[in-house]
């Protein structure tokens, strides 16, 4: 905060608006600080130390962070994560897609078809899961023996190898409510003259929705990638009410991981070094979706 | 109206009848997915668990009489309305501090970002606090909160007001360029102080981007389990999905008292859903597209 006080001083130009408005702005900074890059700042120091998350700590310098890479679990969790998070960026922009271009064709009962596909994004993602728990502990094994279909027989949530896809149907059962909406409103700002226009050219089906449509909603195409992928790769919810991380940790997602064993496991410094290689990760995702869509865009 | 207009003509060139009455089809039977989990949900719900036998008819099957029991023993087992009194309490205040602070932080750093460095500096170093999850300053805020004997509703409310910050702030810049200058410069000259000039003119005026706000802050905020679980552990106090996570254990098997629980949590949102869905839906794609 001294430096913007100094800055108040020297230069002459701030009228008694700004230095008003430099005064509200003051409180709002130091809430900010106090409570977001603090914290984070605090964060990396622990990444230094071996705090348990009690008693007393020593410095270990770069011990943790070189652990980080070799530790078995971490890896698995960041490779969970990844898997999870692409797996769902794809299969939800899909079906997504699909689904608003079918909304928003001039069917009956539009607005209630669309009201209904929304309804899962407002349900929060623990309660949901819960729900899905039950429907794959005990509905699709039992469906499974009725049918005669053996991989439905054993529970989706007991297998290391299907716990995940488990987990990528309740996330995308959420996600594609939003993603869908945004798509149909994409869809709204291609106006009615390109249609026209491309009908004359004889352009119709697939050749219309990728050489028209879509160039034209690439902006609402990031937009889903980017919030898609965010929401996926901090998956928490979900993970708590579906398996807490298993079976046999395979399903551990890094938030999960760090709040299990940073809280309550005794890695306090350990998972901080985590949490914040995580950070770095989401920060250098973040900006390469957006330099790489960024440029992609077409404008009418 | 005109938009009416504009979409009938839109379907001479957009498809045949037959291709929409197809897409009509599939679209409702596609509603089924989102259907069947909660008709599930609803039916346990009402069951007896002497009803619930090991076929798909014992759980999908409709209960032979529908009486409200589980739902009152779910109330008394997850303490029901303290849950949602914490619930309502923590996402109320949220929603209104998020308002009236965030409006007017958006209106300081939006009106000087072009006249001063430090306004602008300031803007993008919160709105960059976007890319920080919440799992990453968790332990950190955990001990700070607790240092601070702020772990308890009022740390959590503090939190989600400084968390939501980024994209509030966003939002409210972004729209702060639809509110002409002259409408600040004429109250200027009439006397009125900055503060005022706020309060009186450009708060009235962001009335649409308040509801944007409000419907973002209180889905985000009424859904959240991880900022309460974790700060609010010591205090005993639940929000409604935090006491289905703590009761967990004493549902057991008797998932018929779970799942009255769990529509229990659910209805609330659902509720409001149907009062306000144009608003709430309005709401997500503004604050997603904007």
């Amino acid at each position: 905060m001294g430096k913007e006080k100094k800055k108040v001083r020297e230069i002459k130009t701030w009228s008694r608006n700004d230095k008003i408005f430099l005064g509200l702005l003051a409180p709002v900074l130091v809430l900010f600080f106090c409570f977001n890059t603090l914290p984070l700042m605090k964060g990396f120091y622990y990444g230094f130390t071996n705090f348990k998350g009690y008693g007393s700590y020593d410095f270990v310098g770069l011990r943790n962070f070189q652990d980080l890479f070799q530790d078995v679990r971490v890896g698995k969790s960041y490779l969970f994560t990844f898997k999870y998070a692409v797996v769902m960026t794809i299969l939800v922009n899909v079906i997504s897609l699909i689904l608003a271009l079918g909304l928003n064709r001039e069917i009956k009962g539009k607005n209630t078809l669309r009201g209904i596909y929304f309804v899962p994004n407002i349900l929060g993602g623990l309660v949901v899961g819960y729900i899905f728990s039950f429907l794959f502990t005990y509905i699709l094994p039992a469906v499974g023996e009725a049918a005669g279909i053996d991989f439905l027989k054993n529970s989706m949530l007991a297998s290391t190898k299907t716990a995940w896809i488990a987990i990528v149907i309740v996330g995308a059962w959420q996600a594609i409510a939003m993603n869908t909406i945004i798509y149909i409103s994409g869809l709204q700002t291609v106006p009615e003259e390109v249609y026209e226009a491309c009908m004359l050219d004889g352009a119709a089906g697939t050749k219309k929705f990728f050489k028209i449509t879509f160039p034209l909603i690439m902006p609402f195409f990031t937009i889903n990638l980017v919030l898609c992928m965010k929401n996926a790769l901090m998956v928490f919810d979900q993970i708590m009410s579906l398996t807490k991380g298993g079976p046999s940790q395979s399903t551990e997602s890094i938030s999960y991981l760090i709040y299990n064993n940073g809280m309550s496991g005794g890695q306090f410094g350990f998972q901080s070094a985590n949490a914040f290689v995580f950070f770095i990760v989401i920060v250098v995702i973040s900006f390469m979706q957006m330099k790489f869509l960024g440029g992609k865009e077409e404008q009418l | 109206m005109e938009k009416k207009k504009k979409i009938k003509k839109h379907q001479g060139v957009v498809g045949s009848k037959t291709a929409n009455r197809i897409i009509n089809i599939l679209l409702v039977i596609g509603c089924l997915t989102i259907f069947l989990p909660l008709y599930m949900t609803i039916i346990i719900a009402f069951k007896k668990p002497s009803e619930m036998t090991n076929d798909v008819a014992g759980a999908l099957a409709f209960p032979k009489t529908w009486n409200l029991d589980n739902f009152a023993e779910a109330m008394r087992v997850t303490d029901f309305w303290h849950s949602l009194g914490n619930s309502l309490l923590l996402t109320g205040v949220t929603v209104v501090i998020c308002i009236l602070f965030h409006s007017l932080a958006g209106y300081v750093i939006g009106r000087k970002m072009g006249r001063h460095g430090i306004f602008k500096i300031s803007y993008y170093y919160i709105v960059s606090g976007m890319f920080v999850p919440f799992a990453v300053l968790m332990m950190p805020l955990v001990k700070q909160t607790a240092q601070m004997g702020i772990a308890n509703r009022l740390g959590v409310i503090i939190l989600y007001v400084v968390f939501f910050m980024p994209m509030n702030l966003m939002l409210y810049t972004g729209y702060l360029k639809n509110i002409p200058l002259a409408l600040e410069e004429a109250s200027c000259i009439d006397g009125a102080t900055a503060w005022q000039t706020f309060w009186q003119i450009i708060f009235p005026n962001m009335k649409p981007m308040h509801a944007t706000v409000a419907v973002l802050t209180a889905m985000s905020t009424w859904n959240d389990v991880m900022t309460p679980l974790v700060i609010m552990s010591g205090t005993g106090q639940n929000t409604l999905p935090l006491a289905q996570l703590n009761f967990q254990t004493q549902f057991g098997t008797n998932y018929n008292l779970a799942f009255a629980s769990y529509l229990l949590a659910l209805l609330p949102i659902l509720v409001f859903y149907i009062i306000c869905q144009k608003q709430i839906i309005n709401g997500v794609v503004n604050g997603a597209v904007k």
